[in-house]
């Protein structure tokens, strides 16, 4: 069940939100003469998970990399509540709370699950070169973090798998890691780059379960995605882009009947 | 055939200064590329400036504590230099830029317009005269028999594996800090450490800065256990070697270059003495190599020697053979 319920939004594009976490304001991103990303307007709601949509090529993950840093769009801005994001690296990008995961895992590989978790704990005073060689100044966040760490692994059912390296998880562990991996750095908003890509039905369910979990506990989740029985599951809202601008947006049902996101789709016009 | 002898030989470079020093170029090359995967391939250059740096403060007149600071600087610099432009671009990027400039280095240090402070391809000599005058240990031979040293040898040879001692302590303790963990979460990918919040440049420069003031120590005790600085000796394959001896001894781990470098330099010596040994006296070969050859052959041995390493233990002499099969997965 959903906390938030976005029913009574006009199915619009670029309408606003009641609690907008993310606005984005005229993204563009051109490779030579074909335009990547055209968006003029989107908010995301906070505390809900929302889906974007879209065939291939379509500019889904082109967006998702410009707003989290990793590729610079040509002009636009976005903020997070409130907060300036455009023009920052990645990393200042993650540290003020919008952290994403990727299409292909990054997991890494010849360090621990537990290595993995423990890295992304934020703010970590032993990161500091000066006090790295003094484990008296980092001792007891290092075993915060650990317990925490701890905390996340039993929720996606990792524990087991603690102290094996990373490299020697299947595909689907991976992504499991990847996703408790972003949460240990306490995001505001969580971006998931095709979370269920490569992943088999039986653990898609269970992904899917988690993400909807987070969700109800308050976090705001954006999610790329192209299954459509995925997306209808559980997004409390749907963005279709195609060609690199919204085509429409609105509850996945209404976005499901929309004609353009059906044309955009099947390359045909009803 | 004298085999004592030629155990002997071994040992003492395996124990010796050359042995020390390599020990800790690779220290620090582990740093750059067993922990943090950058490709370093101008560690020569950093063993310059450290060199060449203490050498001509002393030289000018400077003690021998600046000396060693103006070293430590240089390579700071040094750091920050090749750094600074190519840490944000791809791998490969340090890798051109550090071999070129280690070239830059050597070139320049040859140079007439320079030589009023380096001597140019003469180099500079005598100047580690307070470095052997702080030597404690009274004069004499200590040791058994052949393998023995005098006090000026013994000092140097304390002096620098001290220093290895304390540089790979150095940097155990680092690499198993959350910092350390960041260089080994660069080294993995770094795209995933950014996307965690970590500034990436900034931890890839502290590394290379790292790694290359610890090489300008292995400069440093070269220069002063020979008391003399040569731009000739500071080529490309000082660094290869460094690299070699990581690897043999495994990289990425905090003992892989000190068991590499004695492996190394008791291995190189054993096959120059027991050749050399055997060709004098006719054992074999005698016909067709002369002496004079042994210093080709026994680097073709070695390499041949390291080939196999690779096919049968690409980890090297420390590392764990399951972290390394994750790499290509």
């Amino acid at each position: 069940m959903s906390t938030v319920d976005l029913s009574m939004v006009d199915p619009a594009i670029g309408v606003p939100k009641p609690d907008p976490i993310v606005v984005v304001d005229g993204v563009v991103k051109a490779f030579g003469g074909l335009r990547a990303v055209s968006v003029d307007h989107l908010e995301f709601q906070r505390g809900a998970i929302t889906a974007l949509i879209g065939p291939n090529g379509a500019g889904k993950t082109t967006l998702f990399n410009q707003l989290t840093g990793f590729d610079r769009p040509d002009r636009g801005r976005w903020n997070l509540d409130g907060r300036e994001l455009s023009g920052r690296s990645p990393a200042r990008i993650a540290r003020l709370g919008m952290v994403r995961t990727f299409q292909l895992t990054k997991s890494l590989s010849r360090m621990t699950v537990l290595e993995n978790m423990k890295l992304a704990a934020v703010d970590q005073r032993g990161e500091r070169i000066a006090f790295a060689l003094f484990p008296h100044f980092w001792r007891s966040e290092e075993r915060a973090s650990e317990r925490r760490a701890d905390d996340l692994l039993d929720r996606f059912k990792l524990d087991h798998l603690r102290d094996e390296y990373a490299g020697t998880l299947s595909g689907g562990q991976r992504k499991l890691l990847e996703m408790a991996r972003a949460l240990m750095t306490e995001p505001r908003v969580l971006m998931l780059d095709e979370p269920m890509a490569g992943v088999n039905p039986a653990l898609t369910q269970s992904l899917l379960e988690h993400v909807k979990a987070l969700r109800d506990e308050g976090m705001t989740i954006v999610f790329v995605e192209h299954d459509m029985d995925v997306v209808a599951e559980i997004s409390d809202w749907v963005v279709c882009l195609a060609q690199g601008s919204v085509i429409a947006e609105g509850v996945s049902s209404a976005v499901a009947a929309n004609d353009a996101v059906i044309e955009a789709y099947l390359g045909v016009s009803s | 055939m004298d085999w004592s002898q030629i155990f002997i030989d071994a040992t003492r470079s395996a124990v010796g200064v050359p042995a020390a020093a390599f020990a800790l170029a690779a220290i620090g090359l582990n740093v750059h590329y067993g922990y943090t995967g950058l490709l370093n391939f101008g560690q020569v250059g950093f063993m310059l400036v450290g060199a060449y740096g203490a050498a001509i403060t002393v030289d000018q007149g400077g003690s021998l504590w600046l000396g060693v600071l103006v070293g430590v600087l240089a390579a700071v610099m040094l750091g920050l230099l090749l750094g600074l432009p190519t840490l944000r671009l791809r791998a490969d990027y340090l890798a051109i830029v550090t071999i070129a400039t280690a070239e830059i280095l050597r070139l320049t240090a040859r140079a007439r317009s320079v030589e009023p402070l380096t001597n140019g391809v003469f180099g500079i000599q005598r100047f580690a005269g307070d470095f052997y005058d702080l030597n404690p240990i009274n004069q004499g031979l200590y040791g058994w028999g052949r393998l023995s040293f005098s006090n000026r040898q013994l000092w140097v040879i304390l002096v620098g594996w001290g220093l290895v001692a304390l540089m790979s302590l150095l940097v155990a303790g680092l690499a198993r800090s959350p910092w350390g963990r960041v260089l080994k979460a660069i080294r993995e990918d770094e795209d995933a450490a950014r996307a965690l919040g970590k500034d990436v440049v900034s931890f890839k420069l502290q590394s290379l800065v790292l790694g290359g003031v610890i090489g300008s120590f292995a400069g440093m005790l070269l220069a002063f256990d020979q008391q003399s600085v040569n731009p000739d000796a500071y080529t490309a394959n000082v660094t290869f070697f460094a690299f070699l001896i990581m690897i043999l001894g495994g990289a990425g781990t905090s003992l892989g270059p000190v068991v590499g470098a004695i492996t190394f330099w008791f291995t190189l010596s054993f096959v120059d003495s027991f050749l050399r040994d055997g060709i004098a006296n006719e054992l074999f070969f005698s016909r067709w190599i002369d002496t004079t050859d042994l210093g080709a052959i026994r680097f073709a041995l070695v390499g041949l020697a390291l080939m196999l390493l690779m096919a049968f233990r690409p980890q090297g002499m420390l590392g764990d053979r399951d972290e390394v099969r994750l790499v290509d997965r």
